[in-house]
């Protein structure tokens, strides 16, 4: 019975935490004004806020239910690709000059992100005689 | 028991109007952009958010049947993410 109660509360705790992250992660999507400052609010949708959610639902399935490993799943499916999904989106807002240039490379070369799609490239061929 | 299930039902229910709030938030970012960096950003966070609601529903229920529809979302969210960051850096998706 103390038992139940407190699993209770637990999952009240999680909701709340999970909501109130959710809700900061897209105020900040919202609100921020730079495109890689917009990158880092969602991040706390991502790990926190769904983090804490599932969590709630971990502990009401394992007191009240017959226990559930979905949700370990999608927990670990979700933390495992949220960085690179944001690396990929950084790289985005770098290839189409949405935010400060990176420092020049000592040697001289291009960022590779900086390069021109292939498609481009194909382009810039057939237009620009070669002599 | 009564005082903290009904805890737990407020809970629910402000975690489900909070959640859909931030669903329709980051609708608004997608709908004004302004940058192809910032739309695939918000609809990968409305792809976590729609996470987010299925499985406050699945524990509004009291049923399991909705988690392996949230996991195929997962990975279709993540897939499709990086499929159009990768159309945008690329110009293609499979070279």
């Amino acid at each position: 019975m103390t038992y139940e109660i407190i699993a209770l509360y637990a999952v009240s705790f999680c909701l709340i935490v999970g909501a109130i992250f959710t809700l900061v992660g897209a105020i900040g999507l919202l609100k921020f004004n730079d495109s890689m400052t917009r990158l880092h609010a969602p991040t706390k949708v991502g790990t926190v806020g769904v983090g804490a959610l599932l969590l709630a639902s971990i502990i009401y399935n394992g007191v009240f239910g017959e226990g559930a490993i979905q949700e370990l799943l999608i927990m670990g499916f979700l933390f495992v690709t949220a960085p690179i999904s944001a690396n990929f989106i950084a790289k985005v807002n770098m290839h189409r000059r949405a935010c400060d240039a990176p420092p020049a490379l000592p040697t001289g070369e291009e960022w590779a992100t900086f390069d021109l799609p292939a498609t481009d490239n194909a382009l810039l061929e057939d237009t620009i005689p070669s002599n | 028991m009564s005082a903290a299930t009904d805890l737990m039902n407020y809970a629910l229910t402000g975690a489900f109007i909070v959640v859909g709030l931030c669903q329709l938030m980051a609708m608004v970012r997608v709908v004004i952009g302004p940058g192809t960096g910032d739309r695939i950003l918000a609809l990968d966070t409305m792809v976590v958010n729609a996470i987010g609601l299925i499985v406050l529903m699945g524990l509004a229920q009291g049923t399991r049947i909705y988690f392996e529809a949230s996991l195929i979302i997962a990975m279709l969210g993540f897939v499709s993410t990086v499929a159009y960051a990768r159309f945008v850096l690329r110009g293609d998706i499979i070279e």
